[in-house]
């Protein structure tokens, strides 16, 4: 259906704020509540002159105006920075904090302190006087903002670290499917049932090479590298499926010189080219053609090609496929990001017209016999 | 006697329909098989049966391609015949055969799902026989195929074309272009003043036009709506059009005069 959503392009959203805004605030004032209550008692108890009810008063009251200074003035700053940077309302920085911080505990205090006086009909006191109660209260809310600002930190942090997991898991979930693509495992499945009946033997070796097909590419997402060998024989059995399949229209040539065989490369990278090659170059083209799968060393760089004569990359003559295309461009875009990540600059992937017709996919990477990867890091 | 095309590219499954089909309708008789959509539109243009089992994904033509080619150049005078559709997956395409009840299998094809369908095909060659051809509740389904089909509007607009003619490339801008028409790989753009050729499929073009600007009125012909003058409806269901700026009149196919009925 047009409009309908399709999975595969969904964002993973990060949301910084895993509890909703008014709960968190709830958890905030009663964590206010609790340490005004603290200061309190600590105040009565260093001996006080006044009773604690009365310190239970001026800590509430200061301690509430401090909270919800310095909390609004951080609600408003990280609107006003979410709003003009277009992210999520996040924590404002130490920067901003610091003087919200003492501004707010200055303010709150001489507002709280008021507010005290008042409840309690006593005259207001100077701020010069009291000097050392404001200095329970700035100490009091540089703590607790201290507090949440790590927690904060480390909340984000716990999320970034998810998202980034959860984004791995998702680039295997699809390289997986755009291997295992759907309508080549139905029409390969059709292909065999019909074998069943009418040809047992041929029947057991395409099941032989879907086995071994399925086995390579699962296998694929847990290894780093393998030999070269495995990965032909990996093509090899994927090509013998769309023989079935397609018979006298697909021709296939593969050529692997003995001394290459042992080399290391990454799985799968091979497969999604020959892939492309059937689907969009010889799949369209009505009697079919031929497709040739090479290796071969050009210095200290092996170099793979995969090449079809078929329709060609300005073909346009290939039925519309909604679901397959996407998994296609995906395969190549994952065949050069993986490129990028274990070999750097050193590999490449070049697709262009091939000389009389068809598409030529050319892959360039060092040749190595080390099975640990060069560089891992991304 | 009831006459049947089968469209499939992969022979394996081609030979098993036939054999399940001649298993299950054995009065059924079947055509050569049809290795392309190309073939399949010729084949069943020259011989006329009665059913049509299209797979969806097949060289030159898709299975859908061939449906609206077939809706278009059918004769007046012959009962359109039943299309099932054929496919391994396709979720879109499934989802669009069951809004427009439209009948399909799905491979590997199982026997009573087979069976269910030849009976169902039976019933219908047997009611339109003492009613009419079943042409318009063809084009009325096809119509809703081809709408569910196209691709959403995801493609940036396009303003202005590039034909390049040797060295030169001419800009032309969009909305200067009275029709686009199909040739073979190219498609044909033409203006008020002159036509250019450029080196793409209609297929690939149309997701790039405002379909509110740029109506298809035929398979390979999309039309400019401000251009055209005067819509005549013919007797075969056709519908001749007029431009404004060119002498030259287009078609619009059946599928596609529902387009012009006046206010």
């Amino acid at each position: 259906m047009p409009g309908q959503a399709d999975n595969r392009a969904m964002p993973i959203a990060i949301e910084p704020h895993a509890l909703s805004p008014r709960h968190s605030m709830l958890v905030r004032a009663a964590i206010t509540q609790v340490a005004c209550g603290l200061i309190a008692l600590m105040l009565w108890s260093l001996g006080s002159h006044d009773g604690l009810a009365v310190n239970a008063v001026y800590s509430f009251c200061i301690g509430n105006c401090n909270w919800l200074l310095i909390d609004g003035a951080r609600g408003l700053i990280g609107r006003w920075r979410a709003r003009r940077t277009g992210g999520h309302r996040e924590w404002p920085g130490a920067a901003w904090m610091a003087p919200v911080v003492v501004v707010g505990a200055v303010v709150g205090y001489a507002l709280g302190s008021r507010l005290a006086a008042a409840v309690l009909s006593r005259p207001s006191p100077s701020l010069m006087l009291a000097w050392p109660v404001l200095l329970v209260s700035l100490v009091a809310a540089t703590v607790i903002v201290s507090f949440y600002y790590a927690r904060e930190r480390l909340h984000t942090q716990q999320l970034t670290a998810e998202a980034a997991l959860r984004l791995a898991a998702e680039t295997q979930l699809r390289l997986l499917q755009s291997q295992l693509e759907p309508h080549m495992l139905f029409n390969t499945l059709a292909n065999l049932r019909v074998l069943i009946g009418v040809d047992a033997k041929r029947a057991q070796t395409m099941l032989d090479h879907l086995i071994a097909f399925l086995r390579t590419t699962l296998a694929a997402s847990r290894v780093d590298r393998h030999r070269l060998a495995a990965e032909f024989d990996n093509v090899r059995d994927y090509l013998a499926l769309m023989a079935v399949r397609m018979g006298p229209r697909l021709q296939v040539s593969l050529e692997l010189p003995e001394a290459l065989r042992p080399l290391q490369v990454p799985p799968m990278l091979l497969q999604p080219l020959v892939e492309n090659a059937i689907k969009h170059g010889l799949e369209p083209k009505v009697e079919g053609g031929r497709i040739e799968v090479r290796a071969a060393r050009i210095g200290t760089l092996l170099q793979l090609t995969v090449r079809d004569d078929g329709v060609g990359l300005e073909g346009g003559a290939a039925p519309p496929a909604p679901s397959g295309d996407a998994g296609t461009r995906f395969g190549l875009e994952q065949v050069r990001a993986r490129l990028a990540t274990v070999y750097g600059p050193q590999a490449r992937l070049d697709l262009c017209a091939a000389a009389g017709g068809g598409t030529e996919a050319v892959l360039s990477l060092p040749a190595t016999l080390d099975p640990t990867p060069v560089a891992t890091d991304p | 006697m009831t006459q049947a095309l089968i469209a499939e590219d992969e022979p394996l499954l081609a030979e098993q329909l036939r054999a399940d089909l001649a298993g299950a309708w054995p009065a059924l008789q079947l055509l050569p098989t049809a290795g392309d959509g190309r073939s399949a539109l010729e084949a069943a243009l020259a011989q006329r049966p009665e059913v049509c089992f299209l797979d969806i994904r097949m060289p030159a033509l898709s299975g859908l391609e061939v449906a609206q080619a077939l809706a278009e150049d059918w004769p007046d005078r012959t009962p359109f015949p039943l299309l099932v559709f054929v496919t391994a997956y396709d979720q879109y395409a499934l989802q669009a055969f069951e809004a427009q009840a439209v009948d399909y299998l799905v491979k590997p094809v199982d026997g009573q799902r087979l069976a269910a369908c030849v009976r169902r095909l039976q019933a219908r060659l047997a009611d339109r026989a003492a009613h009419e051809s079943g042409l318009q509740e063809a084009m009325a389904q096809l119509r809703g195929l081809l709408g569910a089909a196209a691709p959403a509007a995801a493609a940036p607009r396009l303003e202005v074309l590039q034909a390049q003619a040797g060295a030169l490339v001419h800009l032309v801008p969009v909305d200067e272009v009275i029709y686009f028409e199909a040739a073979d790989k190219y498609v044909r753009v033409v203006t008020a003043g002159r036509e250019h050729l450029i080196r793409t499929s209609l297929r690939e073009l149309l997701p790039q036009l405002d379909p509110q600007r740029f109506w298809q009125v035929h398979r390979g012909t999309v039309v400019q709506a401000r251009c055209i003058a005067t819509a005549r409806r013919e007797d075969s269901g056709k519908v001749t059009l007029t431009l404004k700026g060119r002498s030259e009149t287009l078609i619009a196919s059946r599928l596609y005069a529902h387009l012009f009925k006046g206010m």
